[in-house]
């Protein structure tokens, strides 16, 4: 197989948050059809459902239900009573991945990789198996987005949250965005950086379904990858937004085509339609294939 | 692990079960369940390899399931159970990684 015609890993477009607390939701939500889960042990539980919480998201992790599903959980925060328990339960219960909330610094984030790193001996789980997300929702987030994405290399995405960061910037949410905009661009440079995943913030009026496209479509110009959802409605207007065009999906596959014929010719330089392009131009192209695939699949 | 104090778990929601566990002599266990024809027998052999496991040898275990799934009936009787002592639970010991 040519290096053009090898298939484009893309992440997950949609992170949909499922309360560890709630035994019917997490009895359900595997088959809503997101990439990527995040049951949630933190804001949607309260605090005396923390055990149970966790609990039920242990179970459900090793449950038929949602094995061979993309599952992440979202912890605690590392200044928590609940982190290490958390975490210990977690790395047993087989989580593929954490999602690390209120993430200030890449100390944080380190933090995190060493227990992570100890809960994995402790297991006898491969080391470094376990990778992470992490969620910046403040100021110091933002400003240190760049050390935290490349703090370790666990890191699979970083997430920005917008409730807490807009708080702390003493900002208030528009539809247009604009207070977020600082931060969509700091958050996506430190995953660019990084080469890790992007993923926008929640959007939380469940019913706009017109205001959530427009976000969605803002997120993904920008570059990001997918969002974090709260709404299960939200699933497919999201995968709509993320998939291509017939159009941009045919020209996509007449750019590989092309990169496919130049390089069993053994010629350098790739001319599609009596233009030349160049090598990124191709894997852009081979993403579009991609998420032309993924719509396709849901 | 003993039964030291009443403690209960989970919820009368669909698809939840509600655990509630007190201090009795001996293990006693009373399951009501929605779907008791068909599964009751799966889930008290559930339960019981559950409190097994805990080491739950006496207490009384009152059991309001809601059609909950296998994974649902352990964590809400593990919680109970939990709650009920001052022991804190040894996720090692509680399933397979």
């Amino acid at each position: 197989m040519s290096k053009y015609a090898a298939v484009a890993e893309i992440p997950a477009r949609s992170m949909m948050f499922v309360p560890a607390s709630n035994a019917s939701m997490l009895s359900t939500a595997a088959v809503y059809g997101a990439d990527a889960f995040v049951f949630d042990l933190e804001d949607a539980v309260s605090p005396r459902e923390k055990d149970s919480a966790r609990l039920l998201a242990f179970h459900a992790l090793q449950s038929p239900l949602w094995r061979g599903l993309d599952v992440i959980i979202r912890v605690n925060g590392v200044d928590t009573p609940q982190f290490e328990a958390d975490i210990d339960a977690m790395v047993r219960g087989g989580a593929a991945a954490i999602r690390l909330p209120m993430v200030s610094d890449a100390a944080m984030v380190r933090h995190l990789d060493d227990r992570l790193t100890e809960r994995e001996q402790a297991y006898g789980r491969p080391p470094g198996s376990v990778k992470i997300v992490a969620a910046v929702e403040s100021a110091a987030g933002v400003a240190n987005a760049i050390a935290i994405a490349t703090a370790s290399p666990r890191l699979s995405a970083i997430a920005l949250a917008a409730f807490d960061y807009l708080v702390d910037m003493r900002a208030v949410r528009s539809p247009g965005g604009a207070e977020l905009f600082y931060a969509r661009c700091a958050v996506l440079h430190a995953a660019r950086v990084a080469k890790i995943a992007a993923y926008d913030v929640v959007y939380g009026r469940v019913d706009d379904e017109a205001g959530f496209i427009a976000e969605a479509e803002l997120a993904k110009g920008l570059g990001f990858d997918g969002k974090s959802l709260i709404n299960p409605r939200q699933i497919p207007l999201l995968h709509r937004v993320y998939t291509p065009s017939e159009a941009e999906t045919a020209k996509a596959e007449h750019i590989v085509a092309a990169a496919e014929a130049a390089l069993a010719a053994g010629v350098g330089a790739i001319n599609v339609d009596g233009a030349m392009i160049d090598n990124p131009v191709v894997d852009a192209a081979r993403r579009v294939i991609a998420y032309a695939a993924a719509g396709r699949n849901r | 692990m003993d039964i030291e104090r009443d403690a209960i778990a989970g919820t009368l929601e669909s698809s939840d079960v509600l655990v509630r566990v007190s201090p009795h002599p001996v293990l006693e266990v009373d399951l009501t369940s929605a779907v008791e024809a068909q599964y009751g027998d799966d889930i008290r052999q559930l339960i019981d390899d559950t409190l097994r496991r805990l080491g739950v040898q006496a207490g009384r275990i009152v059991i309001e399931d809601r059609g909950a799934l296998d994974c649902t009936v352990r964590a809400r009787l593990e919680a109970a159970v939990a709650r009920s002592t001052d022991q804190p639970l040894d996720y090692a010991a509680l399933g397979e990684a």
